[in-house]
């Protein structure tokens, strides 16, 4: 039976204001987390293909247990299985280390024919831990999925529509593979009762790095310090015009002045 | 030693971010007083290598071989993982395009290196690697260091200037040979459609957006349209007739807000924002946009930001140097034609 896992994170919600405290850790006061924004996409897309191959679906999170929130509404969402995998003090910011965790999650699990990511972590700002678990598992990548064309479980084949600057391409590949999907590839569902009612009750197991018999690597990036973005310093001129012609050349004469033209 | 650059080819032409990139890696050289070796893979181009000279490049490396012709991650990640192992460059820097992104941050994992990604600012401080980048969809920076012999980076579209040509500069050649590779071909690119002639919103000096006020488009729709077909309708229809003109005349990018991409005016390329794309152009013109917290996370580096709403109360003109209240569709053609005295 096909098996397809995919990793989410709680973020603070979009809406909410975030910023550096006096201590310097990163804040967003008592606002709620959400799943990271770009994994609606991954968590519905992994839904939706676990279905229609009458296969497995698990959702697994690094890192402590304000991951859990994410965790239970990939759950209410319709994945089978959650998972979270924590080791304190390790550094799961360093993608080095958060890919050695992952790809001891997947090989202890066995069985796992595709990895669905999103297509980036919006906390961290960066996708460069789903390349690194790729390669820690010696795995196809497929990066910026606009499309799944097809995939054949029994044959070991998928074929997607990649997203480049300069155009889409469709490549196929075999499994397994890790992807990332874009916005766009589906229109994520939002969770029913039933599925709120099954997250509730959930009880999500939590692995350590000894039970995936791994020894951390070092950590190859270090956080030396989060700052407050400095602050937009604009007085903003309302242009005015005795009509519409007026407004738009005074605006054009102002913006070549500002030799932005 | 020296600092890597990856001299990034889409059809035989550099992509514009490889020359910003080279200019981030003689910022990382100069530091340490090290040669830029600028990485052609699956090219031989003599201009293309003379353009690396000229623009501060001491060698090219190349690596022309067929099977790097086309580009492919596992071939060209495994050459560039080999490289790095060999000749323990003091860094590895490339533009942050998607096929960036994935070759450093593979070349990275497989030689357990430290990768600062989307890096808009560089220093050297102590013989320690400094970059800044943004975190949490732009609400916060943060400065990382990389404490591995050699750093990966990406470098943030237009974070840093294309590195100026000198004539007189030369450089020396180095061919290569392509790694072992340990696949069978695993991917094989059976089709591509390419989206020329648009301007890739993170290459973009100019940026026109639109959002939900592009519904208000005072064209009548077809009469066997109505509801919300109707209204998607006219906000197509104004994109391509309202917006588009005045971006062609500026030579710029269209945006749009998650508003407008969710109602299914105008493709998800094309979002600007917490869910799209992070831009930071010189001149920004949004039309028919409130300014929601995640679409500011998109735009707000924008050099100057112009605000075109019917709203005067929308949170836009707080961010905006100009505003201008008032029907975007009255607007904008006004200030097509503007330009078009003014520029032509």
């Amino acid at each position: 039976m096909a098996h397809i896992a995919t990793f989410t994170r709680s973020t603070p919600d979009t809406a909410a204001r975030v910023w550096v405290d006096d201590n310097g850790e990163v804040t967003w006061g008592d606002v709620a987390t959400v799943v990271n924004p770009w994994d609606e996409y991954s968590l519905e897309e992994t839904i939706v293909q676990a279905k229609s191959c009458g296969g497995d679906s698990t959702v697994i999170a690094i890192g402590g247990a304000i991951n859990d929130d994410a965790l239970k509404h990939s759950i209410a969402m319709g994945l089978q299985n959650a998972l979270r995998i924590d080791e304190p003090g390790a550094d799961m910011h360093d993608s080095l280390v958060w890919s050695a965790l992952a790809a001891g999650a997947i090989r202890k699990l066995d069985d796992v024919d595709l990895i669905i990511f999103g297509k980036e972590s919006v906390d961290v700002a960066t996708d460069q831990h789903t390349f690194q678990l790729a390669r820690r598992l010696g795995w196809t990548m497929l990066s910026y999925v606009a499309a799944i064309i097809d995939i054949d479980f029994e044959a070991r084949a998928i074929t997607v529509e990649k997203t480049l600057e300069q155009g889409k391409q469709t490549v196929a590949a075999r499994l397994p593979a890790v992807i990332s999907v874009m916005k766009g590839i589906n229109d994520p569902r939002y969770p029913n009762f039933l599925g709120i009612r099954k997250a509730a009750k959930a009880r999500i197991p939590v692995w350590s790095a000894d039970d995936l018999g791994l020894t951390l690597p070092r950590p190859a990036t270090a956080v030396l310090r989060y700052m407050n973005p400095p602050a937009r310093d604009v007085s903003t001129e309302i242009v005015h015009g005795e009509n519409v012609d007026a407004k738009a050349e005074s605006l054009v004469a102002r913006l070549l002045e500002e030799k932005v033209l | 030693m020296s600092v890597f650059v990856w001299i990034e080819t889409f059809s035989g032409q550099v992509v514009p971010g490889s020359w910003e990139a080279l200019s981030a890696a003689r910022i990382l050289a100069k530091g340490d007083d090290l040669d830029v070796v600028a990485l052609l893979f699956g090219t031989d181009d003599h201009a293309i290598i003379e353009d690396s000279h000229q623009r501060g490049a001491a060698t090219c490396l190349v690596c022309s071989d067929e099977t790097l012709l086309d580009y492919r991650l596992e071939t060209y990640s495994t050459l560039l993982g080999e490289l790095v192992k060999s000749r323990r460059p003091r860094a590895v820097v490339s533009a942050a395009t998607n096929r960036g992104r994935e070759l450093l941050a593979s070349a990275a994992g497989d030689t357990e290196s430290g990768l600062l990604s989307d890096v808009i600012d560089l220093r050297v401080e102590e013989g320690m690697i400094i970059g800044a980048r943004a975190a949490y969809a732009g609400k916060v920076l943060m400065e990382m260091t990389a404490n591995t012999n050699t750093a990966f980076v990406t470098v943030r579209g237009r974070a840093f200037p294309a590195a100026p040509r000198d004539d007189q500069r030369q450089g020396t050649i180095e061919r290569v040979a392509p790694a072992p590779s340990s696949d069978a071909m695993p991917t094989e690119v059976l089709d591509f459609k390419s989206e020329s002639g648009t301007i890739s919103l993170a290459d973009a000096a100019i940026i026109v957006s639109g959002g939900r006020g592009m519904a208000s488009n005072p064209a009548e729709a077809p009469e066997n349209l109505d509801g919300e077909e109707a209204t998607i309708w006219k906000a197509k229809h104004g994109f391509a007739n309202t917006l588009s003109p005045l971006a062609e005349i500026l030579g710029a990018a269209i945006g749009a807000s998650r508003a407008a991409v969710d109602a299914g005016y105008i493709p998800y390329e094309h979002q600007v924002g917490q869910t799209g794309k992070v831009v930071t152009p010189d001149l920004y013109i949004a039309c028919g946009i409130s300014g929601a917290i995640q679409h500011q996370a998109g735009m707000r580096n924008s050099k100057i930001i112009v605000a075109i709403n019917k709203d005067a109360d929308a949170p836009i003109f707080k961010l905006a140097r100009y505003g201008i209240v008032g029907d975007l569709y009255e607007i904008v053609p006004a200030l097509t034609a503007a330009l078009n005295k003014q520029l032509r």
